[in-house]
């Protein structure tokens, strides 16, 4: 592998971001799945790097969900996001920043749509003022969050208390990164890093002191899909897009898998349960699984952030092998209480893959 | 436990693992099995092809696939009328090498 | 009194346009901005499709150019129109005066890093066409470690809206079979792979070659484009493609890729071109005056055009065009 290769593909694909002064949006599945992580992005943004990011009760989805999978049609889409443009607006902002990959990828379409044909943004214009009465303003800047985590790397490294290497062996952790297929694949120009390379999440794991693991399904699909999923019956397809790729990344004996999409962690996290239950195969050491995290999780962990605030008690595999690699202290008995202390109760555990 | 679907096996073809055993001794009494360039004429005139699934041309690619059962259950359909060789533009002997798979 | 052609470009249709004016009794100049006379074709080892060592055609053009005038390492710089014709300045301070101009100015060979799935400039195990043909003249790339497993891409840079080149670059699939032959040659163990859409085998010989290349040598063509190519753990290359004819997609371990690439304008002459008033075609390269009757015509009077400039062309197509040219520029400044 020649690294300056990829490093002359990472500096054609840039993007000049504004650092401040964010409106932001959240992702109604991130919020389930992983509910500490936005939490957190917001904490790192506004308490540690000291930046405006603002967010309004009145935003809902961005529509994505029901677009993929043929339940509403463009329009009604485009009027969703048309209503979050307006609240934007409302607000005094000018940068829009989203949580989630396909809304993201939607925000994209959407507005490139308009640049191609400007009567289908009228005719929104009017649907939003009809339904709504409201008017909206195109952001100025559209941005990811992984985008902010990228662009904020360093001065994360800066506050950073635990680097992604592990402490027993002083060597970096070697880590496995999954780009939601709709941050760059469609718009290549619109991720840092283009399609093919990706440097939005290699460059948060090298600036945090992990090896990236670059491995021949690196570029496939997590299998989510929507249709694929939604449907029991297909979910087949699903999972096997994510065997292939843990079946390719398995010789890396990978300690870590960061993602920055709502559908990747929790496929590669669930799935890992699922091959587990039906192969009775598991890709970690001594019956493990390899964690998934977000971006935001990681970007805690490093900074010091207990492990259960996080919510890394969300994920199906465990997490506790990684904290004891990067030797990050946690007190097992928190895992289960919640933010006031209370026990939740024990789940049930699986039977092939270690969850403790 | 039943989760109601299950993993789907890959249906990419993997070259890696092929065995070429059947296609290589094949080759030695016929080089001019490699000499194919699936025009197709064989299974557009085919006696059995217009029938069923029969087809020379895939016969050769899945020698070269993983796919030899089926190419071998394919054969059966053929009847030795020979129009594939004549019409062939390569000039593959097609029902010799037919026959010669079998063997 | 002997009349100045202004040649800009010293490969082969440059070298044979000259020769043939010089025959006719005009005075040509070349003018090459490399240092040596050539072009891409003296970067070749052999020439498809009978193996005929490139040397041997390039040192005769050679031979019949020493006697011409020639400027090495210098470029047009500028030129305007006057009323006996043109006037150039050059790179190195000179100017020179002629009747006609000719752009036989070439190609440049397509920056393989473009098409990223590939990763040439990336995977070590990843190489082009051209380099491959130095390999073959020196025998020394330390990427070639006794390859077990080659492939070969067409169509690299060509039939393709992304990288904006639609158009067929004619001599890739033919010199691709060349080079998968000689592979066999060099590395007799070796399986081969060719990854094409449709094998353009044109000329005379050609279809030979390609019948040769499955009988004789046993390369498989495949036909599918590889549309992704990453690294193993070993370093060995991982590609995907679909093999159309069967169906299915396929995925195969190589030591070895090349990437044929494809023939673009050479865009050095972008700046002359514009000062002489030559349009670009669809394709982006030089507009000729009509396909059939006025290939060596620019629209411009007194600005002519051959070889690779106009479109991508094989040897002996180039060498046919430089000849024209120079009964096209002589009956020009006979009749002017």
């Amino acid at each position: 592998m020649i690294v300056e290769g990829k490093q002359k593909i990472w500096a054609d694909y840039q993007k000049d971001i504004p650092d401040d002064h964010y409106f932001y949006v959240r992702s109604c599945i991130r919020q389930s799945f992983w509910p500490a992580s936005e939490v957190t992005f917001l904490d790192i943004v506004r308490n540690k790097l000291g930046k405006d990011f603002y967010e309004n009760e009145y935003h809902t989805t961005c529509g994505g969900i029901a677009y993929h999978s043929d339940s509403i049609p463009q329009e009604t889409a485009m009027t969703i996001i048309a209503r979050q443009f307006a609240l934007m607006h409302e607000s005094g902002y000018e940068n829009y920043v989203c949580s989630c990959i396909t809304s993201f990828g939607l925000y994209t379409e959407t507005l490139e749509t308009w640049h191609e044909f400007p009567e289908l943004e009228a005719k929104i214009r009017q649907y939003l003022w009809d339904s709504c009465k409201k008017e909206f303003a195109k952001p100025k800047y559209l941005a990811h969050a992984s985008d902010m985590i990228y662009k904020f790397r360093f001065d994360i490294a800066k506050q950073m208390k635990f680097p992604l290497v592990n402490v027993k062996t002083g060597k970096p952790l070697k880590v496995v990164e999954h780009i939601g297929c709709h941050y760059s694949k469609m718009f290549p120009s619109k991720g840092f890093g283009g399609a093919e390379y990706p440097h939005v999440l290699v460059g948060m794991i090298e600036a945090w002191g992990g090896e990236v693991v670059d491995y021949p399904e690196r570029r496939h699909c997590c299998g989510f899909g929507f249709r694929q999923y939604f449907v029991q019956g297909n979910r087949g397809y699903s999972e096997s897009n994510t065997y292939k790729k843990f079946e390719s990344m398995e010789p890396y004996e990978p300690d870590l898998i960061i993602t920055n999409c709502p559908g990747c962690p929790y496929f590669l996290d669930r799935w890992q349960y699922v091959i587990a239950e039906q192969t009775g195969k598991t890709y970690g050491k001594n019956g493990y699984g390899i964690p998934a995290l977000t971006y935001e999780e990681v970007a805690g962990l490093v900074m010091g952030y207990d492990p259960w605030d996080l919510g890394l008690q969300m994920h199906q595999v465990a997490i506790e092998p990684l904290l004891e690699k990067m030797g990050i202290p946690y007190d097992p008995k928190k895992k289960y209480q919640g933010v006031n202390g209370k026990d939740l109760g024990q789940p049930q555990c699986p039977s092939c893959i270690k969850s403790v | 436990m039943d989760f109601g679907f299950c993993l789907s096996p890959s249906s990419h073809v993997k070259m890696d693992s092929v065995d070429l055993t059947t296609f290589n001794r094949l080759k030695e009494t016929n080089p001019d099995v490699n000499t194919c360039i699936a025009c197709g004429s064989c299974t557009a005139t085919c006696t059995a092809g217009n029938f069923t699934e029969m087809s020379f041309r895939r016969i050769l690619l899945m020698l070269q696939r993983s796919k030899e059962e089926e190419a071998k259950k394919m054969i059966q359909r053929c009847m030795l009328c020979g129009k594939c060789t004549l019409v062939c533009p390569r000039g593959i002997n097609i029902r010799k090498i037919l026959l010669d798979i079998t063997r | 009194m002997k009349e100045n052609i202004i040649i800009i470009g010293g490969g082969a249709a440059g070298m044979e346009a000259a020769t043939q004016l010089q025959k006719l009794g005009l005075t040509p100049v070349i003018i090459e901005k490399s240092n040596a006379l050539g072009g891409h074709i003296a970067q070749w080892d052999k020439l498809f499709p009978a193996f005929h060592n490139a040397k041997d055609v390039v040192s005769k053009m050679f031979d019949n150019v020493k006697d011409i005038k020639t400027y090495l390492n210098t470029e047009v710089t500028d030129i305007q129109r006057n009323a006996d014709g043109f006037h150039a300045v050059l790179s190195n301070g000179e100017a020179i005066d002629g009747k006609a101009v000719v752009l036989a100015t070439g190609f440049d060979l397509f920056k393989a890093e473009r098409k990223q799935e590939y990763g040439y400039g990336i995977y070590n195990n990843v190489i082009t066409s051209l380099e491959l043909e130095k390999f073959f003249r020196t025998r020394k790339d330390e990427r070639i470690n006794n390859p077990k497993k080659i492939g070969f891409v067409h169509c690299v840079g060509a039939r393709d809206v992304k990288v904006g080149n639609t158009y067929c670059s004619k001599v890739c699939c033919t010199t691709a079979l060349k080079q998968a032959c000689e592979m066999k040659e060099v590395f007799p163990e070796a399986e081969v792979y060719t990854f094409y859409m449709d094998l353009r085998m044109f000329g005379p010989g050609y279809e030979d070659l390609y019948l040769k290349t499955q009988k004789d040598y046993d390369v498989k063509c495949i036909r599918g484009r590889v549309c992704e190519v990453s690294e193993d753990m070993d370093g060995r290359l991982v590609i995907k493609a679909e093999d159309t004819l069967f169906g299915k997609p396929l995925r195969m371990t190589l030591d070895l890729l090349v990437l044929m690439c494809s023939m673009e304008k050479n865009k050095s002459i972008d700046k002359i071109q514009q000062q002489l008033g030559v349009e670009n075609n669809s394709d982006g390269f030089m507009q000729n005056r009509d396909m059939y009757l006025g290939m060596n015509d620019s629209k411009q009077e007194g600005v002519f055009v051959a070889g690779t400039c106009t479109a991508p062309k094989s040897l002996p197509d180039t060498i046919g065009e430089a000849r024209s040219v120079a009964v096209e520029v002589f009956n020009y400044v006979n009749n002017k």
